[in-house]
């Protein structure tokens, strides 16, 4: 048997729930793995073995007992640090939350936990989710398993490079702009930003309201489907949840791994098209090859045209500001987290002023800025609001084009991991990183991607688009496309060099 | 012309309550300045007669009962707080002295 960090989740699972292996086994596995290789990585900004392995002795119990908990009961999992976990530090990866003990469980945690998973521990992000290499975290950067120099996306670049690095078989991620998908793009991992309102929003610390959605993080589609089972569904603790069934993504999964998609009729957009000489030549070439290999499989090409995308990234770029502005104002230095400059002579709104001076950091505070701009009086018709109206018409492109085809296909980001302190200067630079998938989280529709290919020996991701409660069909695309490598791509990173820091993990956290 | 000013960037962070070092005044003016300038091609979009999306899911108002629920255990919350006294958040004085 392969050693147990190289088995995915789905593999498992089974190992536990027929005997072969326990939780326990699994569990320490991964915590060993996150011991000897997260000094280097630094995906986590927290690991509780305890916790984790007091879960997978439940589990373990359970199972000799002859109990069957569900499908992925037993395989451990990492969380960001954007979803708040009942007695587990939850920071949002910043300052102004260091040291915060969220009280109660999200909705997505409670049933982590109700599936009997156990929670290796939070995992590092860009500061509340704004940024798209995790350098924005306040407390240190992730680096990418594949190349350590580069960037491991973001905002979930912690959770990717966990995944990536073999140092959990799953994790969760949210997706507002590409958080899920642009990570998993260039970590040569699988991630899926669900259906908007599929999956509770209750616990996760606001960014921007319309457009947040966790998902998961893993190795391949199947993976992806099952951890998507677990956490999706009604919750009428979030007011925009939908009230419908899960769509049926672990069979679609395994449909799609039949490698056979005659009859499906996937879009290309025209307008993205006619972009990519603006995309990294390698990124073009790898999607392009991923195009061809689903034509092989039966699918048919079908040019779409979506004329509002080319809006899409300033659309966003008003929308999710102008609601994190709103958002962010709870951290006020009064109910939790930090507070600056009390000291008797500032009043309370100075010690506001001064807490959240100290506590965000130059992301999160341009962000705060330009959304107070796009808000304020004599502006809002010109920019919020009209970003309003130009979102209407992206959502009116989506649902046209899927009159036409079953689902969209696109290079995932426009370039490969860049090397860090490549794009920090210039913020509107690492915009363009969720060029292609702003789109789908303003529409509201889901979207995944898949390791397609490399590009100078970086992995590259195709998505998969589609419609709302479509989420089945974005998962038969991926798996299917899986089908085509001989190897999983997230089976061929290079191996971390083990430089066994076992201090700076133990020190974590505390 | 820049689309925003420096000074037109302290005055959001004021609004935002959001104290900010000259530095980064220096910083954000430009790099908003460049955001910004990108989003005017928004203009450029023929709305007419559009109706604004809000969220991506239309959803008319969600109800429920009306129904006591206990809440978080008083201590648990204020644990979290950064200075509490009598079972309460703690505050710095709200009004300045000649208010």
């Amino acid at each position: 048997m392969s050693r147990i960090i190289d088995r995915t989740a789905a593999e498992l699972a089974a190992d536990i729930r027929e005997g072969r292996l326990t939780s326990v086994e699994v569990t320490t596995a991964f915590l060993d793995r996150i011991a000897a290789v997260d000094g280097t990585v630094k995906a986590f900004l927290h690991v509780d073995r305890e916790g984790a392995l007091a879960t997978a002795a439940e589990v373990d119990a359970a199972v000799a007992a002859g109990q069957d908990l569900g499908p992925l009961a037993g395989v451990p999992i990492a969380v960001k640090d954007v979803v708040v976990t009942k007695g587990l530090p939850t920071t949002a990866a910043s300052k102004i939350l260091e040291g915060w003990i969220p009280p109660y469980d999200a909705t997505i945690t409670e049933r982590i936990k109700a599936a009997k998973m156990p929670i290796l521990g939070k995992t590092n992000m860009d500061e509340f989710a704004m940024g798209s290499s995790t350098e924005y975290s306040a407390f240190f950067k992730t680096v990418n398993p594949w190349d350590t120099g580069r960037i491991p996306g973001g905002s979930g670049g912690g959770s990717a490079a966990a995944v990536a690095a073999k140092m959990a078989p799953l994790a969760i991620g949210t997706d507002t702009g590409g958080s899920i998908r642009q990570p998993g793009a260039v970590t040569g991992t699988f991630g899926a930003k669900p259906t908007y309102g599929s999956n509770s929003r209750y616990g996760l610390i606001a960014f921007s309201s319309s457009l947040d959605t966790p998902g998961p993080v893993s190795r391949n589609a199947l993976d992806g489907a099952l951890l998507h089972e677990v956490i999706s569904g009604y919750d009428p603790r979030d007011s925009t949840a939908i009230d419908a069934p899960v769509p049926p993504v672990v069979e679609a999964a395994k449909t799609g791994a039949n490698g056979d998609l005659s009859g499906l009729k996937l879009g290309v957009v025209k307008e993205f098209e006619s972009s990519y000489d603006k995309a990294e030549p390698g990124v073009v070439e790898a999607y392009r090859a991923g195009v061809e290999q689903l034509v092989k499989l039966g699918a048919e090409i079908v040019e779409v045209s979506c004329p509002s995308f080319t809006y899409a990234l300033p659309t966003y770029y008003l929308i999710a500001p102008s609601e994190a502005s709103s958002n962010l104002a709870r951290y006020d230095g009064v109910r939790y987290g930090l507070r600056a400059g009390d000291d008797g002579q500032h009043s309370l709104e100075e010690v506001m002023s001064l807490t959240r001076e100290a506590g965000f950091g130059p992301e999160v505070k341009r962000r705060i800025i330009l959304g107070t701009y796009a808000l304020s009086a004599g502006y809002v018709d010109a920019f919020y609001g009209k970003a309003q109206l130009v979102r209407t018409l992206i959502k009116q492109d989506f649902e046209k084009a899927f009159e036409q085809v079953d689902a969209i296909i696109s290079p995932t980001t426009p370039f490969i991991a860049f090397k860090f302190g490549e794009r920090t200067g210039d913020p509107y630079q690492m915009y363009l990183a969720d060029l292609y998938t702003i789109p789908t989280n303003l529409y509201g529709g889901p979207g995944v991607s898949v390791p397609v290919g490399l590009s100078e020996g970086m992995p590259v991701g195709l998505q998969v688009m589609g419609p709302v409660m479509g989420d089945d069909i974005t998962y038969r695309v991926a798996a299917a496309l899986e089908s085509t490598q001989d190897t999983l791509l997230a089976d061929t990173a290079p191996e971390i060099s083990a430089n066994l820091r076992l201090t700076a993990f133990d020190e974590k956290g505390k | 012309m820049s689309t925003i000013s420096r000074e037109e960037v302290a005055h959001l962070a004021r609004l935002a309550r959001l104290e900010v070092t000259d530095d980064e005044l220096d910083a954000f003016a430009g790099q908003l300045d460049v955001i910004l300038e990108s989003m005017k091609t928004l203009a450029e979009v023929n709305t007419d007669g559009v109706q604004p999306t809000s969220h991506a899911v239309p959803l008319v108002n969600v109800f429920r009962e009306d129904q006591p629920q206990p809440s978080l255990p008083r201590e648990d919350v204020l644990a979290g707080g950064p200075d509490t006294a009598e079972d309460r958040f703690r505050v710095p004085r709200i009004l300045d002295e000649e208010a």
